[in-house]
Order: structure tokens, then sequence, then C-alpha cells
């Protein structure tokens, strides 16, 4: 079997997979969020933190409520570093630094996991484990849990109640995230991937070199870190490292856990508004826009020219040999689809379009399939916008699911969509335009500014994913991208649960064949397409002047 | 069974008549006439209200600053375009509402200053005394006297007479039309003329607020309010304006490292050390922002009320007219809407021994002197459907003639010792009885098959030589109006229900449902059931229309979402409703309909082409910006613009000519056939999505074609 046919075996296997098992992923995701009893380690928690679990929460107290934990858990993030020497297991390592604790803190608690550090030189087990991983749970479900609740607005009618937050959270934990990531965790350790609790080895190399090896609970924080689509590897190498991602088999798990839920909530979502068909439509969309921007990336990393690609016959200068270029390119396109950010190869190293994709795909706002709930969220919000101007060219007033998007919704969903581009833009702009900052990039010329604009896409769309080659490790970096990632995050979410809650209120309007049918391809291409045109239109002057200008000759 | 709608019947669609405005789109005068209003319209308190434009404005005078600092031909040229583009603008505004203004000029000609003849103390068969007061001082409630010649002063009830009117002024229909006291037809309007006659009137109308004022805001566009639509269109298109600013504005940072990184590369027009220059950036800025549907945008709306008010429609607001657009059920009152409003004779049945020709014979007889329209009727199908002359009563010397009476519901004529009456089957059947006849099963029987069918049965009977007996029965029917089954085919294909509203029995209503082909019908309806029914509809988040003209239809038209109350009905179903027909044709709605739909696609598709539009203008601009850094961005110079200036100033000029190229579409409103949403929208989006990303390309590549030999470019 030729490296290609190996290759499109691996990608079709994949969506094959996917395809199986997002049916009765979603439809278990859907008996989980409408479930009415509580088990009693739920009932437990309930108690602990004193929630009335029987409450449902209006959209502003459901908004308050995300904000409340989100700011606890920053803060105990944030205290677990700066205390770690004081704390047990720290392997001798000292506080980490304050802004590198701001940017972790806020980079794992919006589901980023952007590391401004090397994981296994500078945190020990208990902030790596009961900081990081617990984050990379609950970040997770917490994006579940939002876009639940927006599904909940055009499910319901005529009510203010969205559910409540903290059953939405803990049940996305304990029934979703954590039974798959031990499952998945099981198999990585088949696959060969470390678990243990060893003192940090030295060895001494080949070469003579001494080097020393961290071992850790590394399968079950790569399991939950694909799975809840964070990214943050135990390793500075992430999935490249052979510890965490050690052969081809388990970089298809990989692969395969970060895409499978989001991938299966749009089943969910169909389940939910009682419209198969409507969940179809939307992972349609989803689908499409993957497949094509995994193809463009495949395409361009093997199909490069250049002397060195021309010579060994593709791009696979930073691509593991273990991997290959096709797999690599597979794993680099599914991580910047969904907020991931893991990577088993270094995106710097792709070709300057090949590099473009991988950006683009940030930019649409990763909603192809996305992070975990963020993904669903930002999708319906597009699906929102395209139905307001679809819905006026059939001539009604534009109406999605049975509820109409007038002045309030098509305000909250604008400014969705403005929020993400306006951080990007001005982000590097700012980044751009002062010497001081610019002395970070250690490159210069289009790839400097494509490596600059990579950072702050990929924070503000709490991706997590670097480009490299820049020093980020800086006040100004560390400080921006937090900032980034922090309103990248938490702006949106405000918007959609305030969307949930204007659209919640409305008494559906009953479908006709004078409404715009949402599930037919017709639809699906206008999705596609609207996303494609206003993303492009938004970041087409910056991409010319990074890897266009790099990549066209 | 059936039986086919009358072929003769006028046929229901009538094409409507331009009356007051000129049917000419966009005829250069007009542009001319409206160039005074686009200019002063570039004042900053009014381009406020239009956020896009005003941003086309700013960037136009920095242009100008900037122009006048460093002339050269392309600054000043730019300049001058985005100026153009402005003022394009204001020009497709100015236009829709010149067409406005001048139906609002004839009207004012209507509201001339007249005197009321006030009466004191007025009460029915009282002596009246009477004082001449300005019509502009009359309250609510006062009572005035008009008389042949003169003008009614003020909206109000005929409470005493019964008058023609010439309503000429405000429907543009000369035929005078009736009023008078009591019943649905008592409202009359100021301004309009009383031609013979006298009518006593109570003033319904505050001062300054009479229907003329009302229509007068309205065609001029002064009561324009934007409607939710527009205004979430308004929001989106302020939302992408922002983002396109945030794309040109940071793109300058990142404009001047790439500048200084290839220090060898020579300035440029469009840039130099210090990044992008100011006219190049408000260029591209322009271009990208939806310049095309904010120009259009409030035009589209003042035509959508202009279109309606041609149709002669007054809607009391923008958002009323939205809302038929979005309809979902329609309420139809059954007479006069559906059916013609009077039943015909359509078949004749004989019972027993006698023939066809004897009944058509017997009922012609006996309708002779009937001057009802059902009476009427008998004749004409006795005549078109047996070939028997129509005999005048007056030549049957010896015939005496029996009115009907409400005692024994029966008609006809006494002829040479021969009786013959028609009725109700129960009275002429005991008519028959009395005198000694005997009435067979077989009447029953087809007196049942007629009801069920939704007909009305008349028996005839006769007394001959002192024996009595039933001859037949005349099917009495309702006739359905020419065309109404294509119309509600429409509608059902736009996704609307129809339901027919009759005080019919449920049998005789599903029949003519049926025919109609009507989704539904309310049988029996009284006015509270109507209300009932919409409160029922909008509980199920329906959107509810209906026409009406009686004082109890009021509380209906008002919970509707879209009420048209007819203009000869009384001046509570009038204000109740929020459109008023001055033609008072019920049928009118379903034209409503499709205006509301036209207006929100038309707004829909030139967004869509608005935004498709911007694809081109970046293969146009960028490789113009930044193909001396990088010459490898001259591939996305697909169009192959002749130079990098040329190309910046080809894609600002086809952004302002695509304005003017649009402004009679944005009048018209986009072409509209009723189908279903999956179609249009289809249709629409190869038309405005696929034409709207072409277009430019090719209209751009023409321009620069042109362009290229200016002088100093």
């Amino acid at each position: 079997m030729s490296s290609t046919t190996a290759g499109i075996v691996f990608i079709v296997s994949l969506l094959v997979a996917l395809a199986l098992v997002h049916v009765p992923l979603g439809d278990y995701m859907y008996r989980v969020f409408s479930a009415r009893k509580h088990n009693r380690l739920e009932r437990g928690i309930y108690k602990v933190i004193g929630v009335d679990p029987e409450a449902e929460q209006k959209w502003s107290v459901y908004a308050k409520s995300v904000l409340a934990f989100s700011l606890i858990s920053v803060l105990v993030l944030y205290g677990f570093q700066r205390l770690q020497d004081k704390l047990f297991l720290s392997l001798g390592f000292a506080p980490v630094p304050d802004h590198v604790a701001w940017n972790t803190a806020v980079s794992f608690v919006t589901n980023t996991n952007w590391q401004a550090y090397s994981g296994e030189s500078t945190m020990g087990y208990l902030v790596q484990m009961s900081g990081l991983a617990v984050q990379n749970f609950v970040s997770a479900a917490v994006g579940m849990a939002v876009a639940i609740a927006f599904v909940r607005g055009f499910a319901r009618r005529k009510t203010e109640d969205l559910g409540n937050f903290w059953v939405d959270l803990t049940r996305a934990t304990l029934r979703i995230l954590l039974p798959i990531a031990v499952l998945g965790a099981i198999v990585l350790i088949a696959g060969g991937v470390v678990q243990n609790f060893t003192d940090p080895h030295a060895v001494t190399t080949l070469t003579g070199g001494q080097q020393t090896i961290t071992g850790g609970a590394v399968a079950s924080q790569e399991a939950i870190k694909d799975l809840g689509t964070n990214g943050g590897g135990y390793y500075n190498a992430n999935s490249a490292h052979p510890f965490e991602n050690p052969t081809a088999w388990t970089n298809w798990v990989e692969i395969f856990l970060l895409l499978v839920i989001s991938f299966s909530l749009p089943r969910t979502f169909g389940r939910l508004v009682g419209q198969k068909r409507q969940g179809y439509a939307i992972v349609a969309v989803m689908a499409v826009l993957a497949i094509v921007s995994i193809t463009a990336t495949t395409a361009a990393q093997v199909a490069h020219h250049g002397t060195v690609p021309e010579a060994v016959a593709a791009a696979s200068e930073g691509t593991e040999q273990r991997f290959g270029i096709v797999d690599s390119a597979m794993f680099a396109a599914s991580t910047t689809l969904t907020s991931t950010g893991s990577v088993n190869s270094f995106h710097d190293s792709y070709t300057s379009l090949g590099g473009a994709v991988l950006l683009l795909n940030m930019m649409l706002g990763e909603v192809a399939p996305g992070g975990v709930g963020s993904g669903l969220y930002g999708m319906l919000i597009l699906a929102v916008i395209t139905v307001f101007v679809a819905g006026l060219m059939v001539g009604r007033t534009p109406e999605f699911l049975g509820k109409k998007i007038g002045p309030r919704e098509i305000k909250l969903a604008s400014l969705y969509f403005l929020v993400t581009p306006a951080l990007v833009l001005i982000g590097s702009a700012i980044a751009m335009a002062f010497a001081k900052t610019r002395a970070s990039m250690l490159n210069s010329g289009p790839h400097g500014f494509s490596e600059v604009l990579y950072a702050f896409t990929s924070a503000s769309n709490n991706n997590g994913s670097a480009f490299a080659g820049i020093t980020v490790n800086t006040p100004f970096y560390d400080t921006a991208l937090g900032l980034c990632m922090a309103f990248g995050r938490f702006l949106p979410i405000i918007l959609v649960l305030a969307l949930a809650g204007s659209l919640a209120k409305q008494a559906p309007v009953p479908e006709s064949v004078g409404t715009l049918p949402t599930h037919r391809p017709q639809f699906i291409g206008m999705v596609v397409g609207l996303t494609l045109v206003l993303v492009a239109l938004t970041f087409f002057p910056a991409l010319a002047l990074g890897p266009l200008a790099e990549g066209i000759h | 069974m059936s039986t086919p709608t009358l072929q003769h019947a006028p046929a229901a669609p009538q094409p409507p008549k331009p009356r007051r405005a000129t049917g000419g789109l966009l005829d250069p005068g007009m542009l001319a006439g409206s160039l005074p209003a686009a200019v002063r319209k570039l004042d900053p308190r009014v381009m406020w209200r239009n956020p896009v434009m005003l941003i086309v404005e700013i960037g136009a005078v920095w242009t100008t600053i900037l122009a006048a600092r460093d002339l050269s031909a392309f600054s000043v040229l730019i300049a001058v375009w985005l100026w153009l583009t402005v003022v394009f603008a204001n020009l497709a505004e100015a236009v829709a509402e010149g067409r406005g203004k001048a139906q609002a000029d004839t009207l004012r000609n209507a509201k001339k200053d007249t005197t009321a003849r006030r009466l004191l103390g007025w009460k029915p068969g009282a002596d009246l005394s009477e004082e001449d007061v300005p019509a502009a001082q009359l309250q609510q409630g006062d009572i005035v006297v008009v008389e042949a010649g003169q003008i009614i002063p003020g909206d109000g009830d005929v409470i005493e007479g019964i008058a023609s009117v010439d309503e000429s002024a405000i429907t543009g229909e000369s035929a005078p039309v009736i009023r008078e006291s009591g019943g649905d037809r008592s409202a009359v309007t100021g301004g309009t003329k009383v031609l013979s006659d006298r009518i006593v009137v109570r003033i319904t109308q505050k001062p300054g607020e009479s229907f003329i004022d009302a229509m007068i805001a309205l065609v001029e566009g002064a009561a324009r309010q934007k409607t939710p639509n527009e205004i979430a269109l308004n929001i989106l298109l302020s939302a992408l304006t922002i983002i396109f600013l945030v794309a040109t504005v940071t793109m300058q940072p990142f404009a001047i490292f790439a500048k200084a990184n290839n220090p060898g590369v020579l300035d440029t027009t469009a840039l130099d050390g210090n990044g992008v220059t100011g006219i190049v950036m408000v260029s591209l800025l322009v271009c990208l922002i939806p310049t095309t549907i904010g120009a259009l945008l409030s035009a589209i709306g003042i035509a959508g009320m202009d279109r309606l008010v041609q149709r002669n429609v007054l809607a009391m607001s923008g958002r009323a007219v939205e809302a038929a657009g979005d309809v979902n059920t329609l309420l139809l009152d059954k007479t006069g809407t559906i059916t013609l409003g009077n039943r015909q004779a359509s078949a004749f049945l004989p019972v027993g021994t006698t023939t066809q020709d004897q009944l058509a014979d017997a009922a012609q007889l006996s309708s002779l002197a009937d001057e009802t329209p059902e009476g009427r009727s008998i004749v004409v199908y006795a005549k078109q459907a047996y070939g028997l002359r129509e005999r005048h009563p007056g030549e049957l010397a010896h015939a005496q003639w029996i009115p009907f009476a409400a005692q024994t519901r029966m008609s006809g004529v006494d002829l040479d010792g021969r009786q013959l009456r028609k009725g109700a089957a129960s009275a002429v059947a005991g008519w028959v009885r009395d005198h000694g006849g005997v009435v067979s099963p077989a009447l029953g029987d087809a007196v049942d098959g007629i009801s069920a069918s939704g007909g009305t049965p008349l028996v005839v009977g006769e007394v001959s030589n002192g024996q009595a007996r039933v001859l037949g029965v005349i099917h009495l029917k309702d006739v359905v109006k020419a065309g109404m089954r294509e119309r509600f085919d429409h509608m059902r294909a736009m996704g609307i229900r129809t339901i027919m509203v009759t005080g019919d029995n449920p049998m005789t209503a599903k029949a003519i449902a049926a025919e109609a082909g009507v989704d539904d019908f309310l049988a029996e309806a009284k006015p509270e059931d109507k209300m009932a029914f919409i409160k029922k509809e909008q509980e199920g988040g329906r959107l509810v229309a209906m026409t009406g003209d009686g004082t109890n239809d009021a509380p209906a038209l008002a919970q509707a979402d879209v009420g048209v109350a007819m203009n000869t009905g009384t001046s509570a179903a009038k204000e109740a409703g929020n459109m008023v027909d001055l033609d008072s044709d019920p049928t009118k709605l379903i034209e409503i309909v499709e205006i509301g739909k036209q207006l929100l696609i038309t707004r829909g598709a030139l967004t869509t082409f608005s935004i498709a539009n911007d694809i081109a203008k970046y293969f146009a601009i960028i490789p113009a910006l930044f193909v001396t850094l990088y010459p490898g961005l001259d591939a996305l110079n697909i169009m192959r613009l002749s130079s990098p200036q040329s190309a910046i100033l080809s894609a600002v000029i086809f952004n302002a000519l695509v304005i003017i190229a649009l402004i009679p579409l944005a009048l018209r409103g986009v072409q509209y056939k009723p189908s279903s949403a999956s179609k249009l929208l289809s249709r629409n989006l190869y038309l405005y999505g696929l034409g709207g990303v072409i277009a430019p390309f090719i209209g751009i590549k023409l321009i620069d074609l042109l362009i290229q030999f200016t002088p100093g470019l």
C-alpha cells in the first residue's frame, strides 16, 4: 500500500467511524440532557455546592453561573500555579511566573489550552492533574452546557427557562466526558501511551548527552485533551511526543476522539428540537467544510512545489515520520477545525498555503465541527445569519425552527460574529504596530506576520495551537493573548445565551410551504457559502499579506 | 356536483389602474428633478439615519481633503466618485419620496378650506338651527349637514339621510357611491363631495387628523417608521460595516510592516512608507461595506408603500405591510369576496310528470315580476338554457302579480285561472296541500339533494283547474367568482391557508368551500366566532389577515395582524383595521400579501447582491495594493486590470454606478411569482447571489477598459 493510499484509508475510515458513531452518541447525549432523574453522586454534588437541581434558570442567571464558575476556576488555577512549590507532587518546580500563570489559567478555563510554557519542565503532577486535567473536563462541559441551553432556546416555547447550568455541567462531565475519556485512556494505554507516577528518569542519550524523562498520568490527560477539544499536551511536543502518541493507530484514535463529540452534537440538537433532519443539515454543513479543508490541507502538503518537497515527494518538514504527511495533515486540519489545538506536527513548517488553510479553519470560527459545544453554537449562529438573508429572499420575516429572527436576534447574532474577527485583527494589528511588540518575532517578512496572525487567531478562537516562531512568553503576549482567549470565549457565550433567552420566549410559527426549509441541500449550500464568503472577506487583506504573499508565485 | 363558474362573471384579478402617480419608473426628468433633494440630504444630520452611507460621506470628505493637498487625476477622480456614491444613494431615496409627493399634492388639493354647516342640538326629527364654522374647527362629535354640491367637511358617519357622493378625490374612481345612515355604508370622508340629496353627518375625526391628513403623511413618507425587518437588516449591515472597517484599518500596521521589510520597493499611489494611502484605504472600505443595499434600503421601503397606494390601499403602518408578507391564514368572507354575492339559478329539476320545459316556463312566469337578483337569474337561466324568450310583465294583461311576503314566504302570479307560486319548500308544499294536492316524496329527495350540495332549493307549485301540484325545484346556487381557485392555489403554494367565513349552514359552506378551493371554512359564523378563530390561530403562532366593513367586524379587524377595512365601511371598521382599501375590493387582500412579500424579497435579494459583489472588488483592489511588494499577488488580478490605479478607480466607479442601475429595481420590487419558499430561494439565489458574484467582474473589467486611457492615471 502506497503512503497516499494509506492516507486515504486513514481519512475515509475516520469519516466512516464518525458517521457511524454520531447517531448513537448524539442520542445518548440527548437522553443525558433531557433526563429527569439525578443519580446519587450528582445529588451529592448538588447538595455540596448548594444548588437545587430542579430549579430552572433564565438566560441571565445561566450566563452568570457560567461566568462565576469560570472566574472561580481561573482563580483556583492561578493559585495552584503560583503556590505549586508549597503543594504536593511539585517535582521541585518553582512557582510559575505571574503572567504565565494568568495566561495558562485563562487558557485552560476557556478550553483554549494555549501553552506559553513547556509542560514537563514547568508544572508538577498536582497542577497537571488536579488543575489542568480538571479544567480539561469542566471547560469542555461548560461549552456543551451553553450549547444545550442555546438549543433549548429553539426547542422551548413561551418560557424564560433555559435549564440549569449546574445540572448541565455536572451531567456533561460525569455522564459524557468521564466515561468516554476513561475508555479512550484505556485504548491509548493499550496503544503504548504512558500512565505512571514515577519520578523523572535521568538518562544518558546515545550521543552521551543527559536527558530527563518525565512520566506522569499521560494517557488519562491525553484522552480528555482530545475528547474535550482542549489540546493542552502533557509534553511540550504535544501529540508529536512518542509518549503521548506513539503509533499511527493511536493517532487515528486521537483524531477520532477530538472530532467525535462535536460531530455528534448536531444529532443531539436534532433530537432536542424534535426534527432529526435539522440535525443532519447542521452536521452536513460541518462535514462539507471539514472535508474541503482536509482535502485542501492535504493537497497543499502533498503537492507543494519547492526544492525539498519535490525531492522527497511531499512537504515533510516538521512532520513525524511515524505518521507521515497525510495523517499529519489530517490531524492538523482536525485540530484547527475543532478548538483543540493539540498538534502532531509543526504547523509553522507547513507549506504557506497549507498553513493558510489551517488559519482559515480557525477563522471560520471553529464550526466544522468546532469545539465541544462551541462548535454547535457557532454553527447555529451562522445558520441564523444565513436564515436572515435567505429568509428575506422568500418574502417572509426570517424564521429558524419556527422562531423569528427579528432585530434583537440579529443584533445578538451579528455581535457574536463580530467578536472573534475583531479580536484577531485588532490584536494582530497592535502586535505588529510597535517595535517593542515586534521584538518577539523571530522571523521577518510575510511568514513572520503569519506567525503573529496565527497566534491571535488561535487564542481568540480558543484553539491553542501555535505556529511558533515568536517568543510568546512575554508579558505583552501573555496578557494580550489571555485577554483574547477570555473575550473570545465569554463574550460569545453571553451573546449566545441572550439569544437563547429571546428565542425561548417566542411561540414558534408553524411550518408551511412558505417557510424556508432549513434541512435541504440548498440551505446547507447557503450556510457553507455565506460562511466562506463572510470569513474570506473579513480576513482577505490579512491573508494576502501573510500566507498568500508567501505562497503565491 | 359542481357547476362551472359563470364565464361572463367579472374576472377577479383586476389589473391595478395607475391613477395618481405616473407609471414611469425612472424617467430622466424624475432623476434630475430629485437631484436638489438628493444634495440637500448630504446634511450629516440626515445621513445619520443611514450609517452605511454616513461612513461613505465621511470617507468622501476625508478623500477630498487629501486630494486637495496632493492633487492628481487619480485622487480627484476617487473623491468625485465617492461623492457621487453618496449622492446616488440619496437620489434613490429622493426619487422614491418624489413619487409620493406628487400623490400628496393631489390629495392636498382635495383638502380645501371648506365651511361646515354645524347643527346645534340636533336630535332625530328635531328642528334645526345651524351655524357656519371653518371645517378645521370641527370637533369630534359635532353634527354637520351637507347638501348636494357641497364638500363634506370632515370624516364621519352619516346619521340621517342618503346621498350619492363623489369620492374621486381619494379613490380616483369617478363613479359616485351611495352613502346612507345605518348599516355598513355610513362612513364618509372629509374632502369628498355630495352630488345629490342631503345627509347629516356626525364628525368622528379629531381636528387635523382626518383621513386625508393621514394619507398625505403616509404617501409623503413623513410618517414612515422603520419596520422590524428593516431595523434588523440595518443592524446586520452595520455589523458588516464594522467588520470591514476593522479589516481595512488593521491592515495598516500589516502593510507598514510589509513595506518596511522590502526597502527596495518604490512608493506608489497606493502604498508608501506610511502604509496604504488614505485615498486608497477609503476606496477599499467603501467598496467593501454594503453600500448597494445601504443606499437602496429606504427607497425600497418607501416604494413598497407606494405600490400599495397605487393599488388604492392605504397602510397605516409599514409594519402592517411587512406583516402581510408573513401572513399564514387569510380569512375571506364568502359573499362578495369568493362568490358573486347573490345566488343564481343553475338547474330546473321537475318532479312527477312535469317536463323540463313546463317547469322552466312556470319558473320564468312566476319570476317575471321578481326584481331580486335571484328572481332575475331565473329568467336569465330559462332563456339561456331553454331558449325561453323573456316576457315582460306588461304583455300578460290578465296577470295578477303576487309579491313576496314574509308571512307566506312565496311569490308568484295568477294568470287566467292558473296560479303559480314559488318559494321555500315547506311553504309551497303547504300551499299545494291546502289546495288539495298531494306532494310526492320525490320533492323531498330533490330538495335535500340541492341542500346537500350547498344550493338553495326554490319549489315551484301550481294550481290549475282546481288541481294543485308541485312542478319541480329551482336550484339556486352561489356562484364562485372566476379565477378564485387559481388564486387560492397560489396562496397554498406560498404556504398561506385560506379560510372562508360564511353565515351559511355547514353543509352549504362545505360545498362552496370545495368548489372555490379554499382550505377550510367557518360556517354559521357570528362576529364573535371570527374573533375566537383569529385568537386561536394567533395562539398557534400564525399571522392572520382579514377584510371587513361592518361595525361588528371592528374587533376582529383590530385583532387580526393585517386588517383591511373597506372604504365603504363604517368608520369604526376603518379605525380598527391597519389598512383601508379605497376600492373596497375584498380580494385585494391577496395582492396586499404579494406586495408584502415582494418588499421583503427585494431587500433580501439586494443584500445578497451587495455582499456577493465584494468578492470581485477584493480581486480588483488587493492585488493592486500589494503587487509591487509581492509580485506573486498579480496572480489574484484575474480580471487583468490595466494598472493598480485604474483597478481601484474601476471598483469605486462600479460601486457607485450599480446604485443608479438598481434604483428601478428597488422602486419596482423584484419580480415575484407565487411559489414555494424553496423555489423562490433557488431563483433569487441564482439571480442575485450568483449574479452578484459575476456581474462586478464584468462591470469592473469594462470600466477599466474605458478609463485606462484617462490622462494622468
